[in-house]
């Protein structure tokens, strides 16, 4: 069984004079939560197209479960269940017949059973037989789900899918996301939620202007660079003092009230910590502020 | 999976209320002509007969089902199109509007059986709504006024016993049928290129306009190109229903009208093959 479920090399996309998807490389291996970030006109979106074939890349190659994806198409696009931007449906119809016939162009079971399991996956069940120009953008989103995930594909490649969903909504597309990983499924995960990112995706990318900037772990990624650290302290006066005399003077980034806040690596927080016990500051609170979020502007704006 | 395909789409059509336009405009229109027709048709029947009267007796029933199906299919036959090209253009340009392009072109598809399932279910949709034509005017016609000789005034009159109008019927609406793909095939290639459907159904319905206004206009440096305008063959039709019939004119006017449709076809298939799907 092949490990490497994408492999894209050289991938590039000009729009007559406009280059928005340029050399990009990237590699997906099975199992993945494969975060794929970058700014609005990143060439997000349009790699994502490529991947799919609904856009003919200008150059390069795209590999998809070992095979090339223009020579054999319709083998690779039966094991991908996809949303791509918005998902959007015949809106006359309803949520169910657009399961049906979605489910049928892609070879699913679409058993009455299976379609009606599937909608109640994603909490739609009791409004299967409604028109989905009835539905909010967060039961569309439901609904992409729904129809990415049932013909049980091997590769899920999901573009914003908590786009319009509640704090509730996420948590539970997190969680199914997690549970499809559980399940051996590949996630290819775009998202402008950085923070969605952060908590599930074990590998990332992060392009600009259609170039690959960083890709790695998640956790590589984020131990590589500074974190601002928040110190509460009981008495700031006194660790500023301390702080002053310590190797962490330098480090200070700022201070406010009672806090300060340090620019430490993630290795050095604890040490900090024990330096400040062991001068009897008593430190009330540790809060990490460093986020994918600052990273991500960080590289971006380079 | 193609057969799957073809359901997919005629169920798809035939569940959007705009398909249902045709349907109505006959349904109401034919009934109004038929009461029309009930009262006063045998003033169209006199005024028709008037130079044959003073020479000849006529007797029977001339105001019959087939004289109605006849004069409906000359009077609506042109103002078909109109009702074509509001589902012709959406098909394509309809699926980008509603974003659902993507929703299918990442299926495991080709983009080939996509586009030909819809060309052929829109050509589906064209024989039902002639079918249905021909059973509002020939078949309610015949039921209210009877069944009898076809009497058909154009430059010349004739008269044509009942056995002898069944198979003109039949031929004239398929010849119909490929008229009337043509102008679908029209509004399919719009369809393909843009991405609203307003514009294919305006398109299509300015140029056949403007290909009938050229067809008619009596300019002699324009003649050479009339022979290939294929709204100059849209009445090829009427051929059927003369005597002897000149099929060297109606295989030349259906090959026009064939060659028009593959070729639009083939047109659209090429642009929709290379299309970036960016909706």
């Amino acid at each position: 069984m092949e490990d490497l479920i994408i492999k894209v090399e050289k991938l590039t996309k000009k729009f007559k004079n406009f280059t928005a998807v340029d050399d990009l490389h990237l590699n997906v291996h099975r199992g993945d939560i494969f975060g794929f970030l970058g700014p609005n006109g990143a060439g997000k979106s349009t790699t994502i197209r490529m991947l799919l074939t609904l856009v003919k890349p200008t150059a390069g190659d795209i590999q998809i479960f070992g095979e090339n994806i223009s020579s054999s198409r319709d083998n690779i696009l039966r094991r991908i269940g996809a949303i791509v931007e918005k998902p959007d449906f015949y809106m006359y119809l309803s949520a169910y017949k657009n399961l049906e016939i979605l489910g049928k162009l892609s070879g699913a079971d679409t058993s009455k059973k299976k379609i009606m399991e599937q909608l109640g996956v994603v909490g739609l069940d009791k409004r299967a037989n409604s028109k989905v120009k009835t539905f909010s953008h967060g039961m569309k989103q439901r609904l992409g789900l729904a129809q990415a995930l049932l013909h049980d594909p091997e590769l899920i490649i999901l573009d914003e899918p908590t786009t319009g969903l509640d704090p509730q909504g996420m948590k539970e597309v997190r969680e199914l996301i997690r549970e499809l990983r559980d399940r051996g499924k590949t996630i290819f995960l775009s998202s402008h939620i950085l923070r969605e990112v952060e908590l599930i995706a074990n590998r990332m990318i992060i392009i600009n202007k259609g170039k690959t900037l960083v890709e790695g772990t998640v956790d590589e990624l984020l131990k590589s660079d500074t974190l601002d650290v928040i110190f509460e302290f009981a008495d700031s006066i006194k660790a500023s003092q301390i702080i002053n005399e310590s190797r962490f003077a330098g480090m200070v980034s700022s201070s406010e009230k009672n806090e300060i806040t340090l620019k430490l690596l993630k290795d050095e927080i604890a040490e900090a910590n024990k330096y400040f016990v062991a001068k009897d500051i008593d430190v009330l609170a540790i809060s990490p502020r460093k986020s994918l979020e600052e990273y991500f502007l960080k590289i971006t704006e380079q | 999976m193609f057969g799957k395909l073809i359901l997919i789409e005629l169920y798809k059509i035939f569940r959007k209320w705009r398909t249902y336009i045709g349907f109505i405009a006959i349904g109401v229109l034919l009934p109004i002509i038929l009461t029309a027709l009930y009262y006063e048709g045998s003033n169209y029947i006199n005024f028709s007969m008037r130079a044959l009267k003073g020479s000849f007796l006529v007797v029977g029933n001339l105001l019959n089902g087939y004289l109605v199906g006849y004069l409906i299919l000359q009077a609506l036959i042109i103002h078909i199109p109109f009702l074509i090209v509001l589902v012709g253009g959406d098909l394509m340009a309809g699926e980008a509007t509603a974003g659902t392009y993507r929703m299918l072109a990442i299926r495991p598809v080709s983009r080939f059986k996509i586009l030909t399932a819809k060309y052929l279910s829109g050509i589906m949709y064209i024989g039902i709504l002639l079918l249905f034509l021909a059973f509002m005017s020939i078949g309610v016609g015949s039921i209210i006024f009877g069944t009898g000789e076809l009497l058909v005034y154009s430059n010349k009159i004739y008269i044509f016993p009942a056995s002898d109008v069944i198979w003109r019927f039949i031929l004239s609406y398929i010849f119909a049928m490929l008229s009337m793909s043509t102008v679908f095939g029209l509004s399919f290639l719009f369809s393909s290129i843009v991405e609203n459907a307003i514009g294919p159904i305006v398109a299509t319905m300015a140029l056949i306009i403007i290909f009938i206004i050229l067809s008619a206009l009596p300019i002699e440096s324009l003649a050479w190109i009339k022979p290939y305008l294929f709204t100059n063959h849209m009445n090829g039709w009427m051929t059927f229903f003369a005597d002897p019939v000149d099929w060297s004119e109606i295989t030349e006017s259906a090959l026009v009208l064939g060659a028009h449709s593959v070729g639009l076809y083939l047109v659209s298939l090429i642009l929709f093959l290379k299309k970036d799907i960016l909706s």
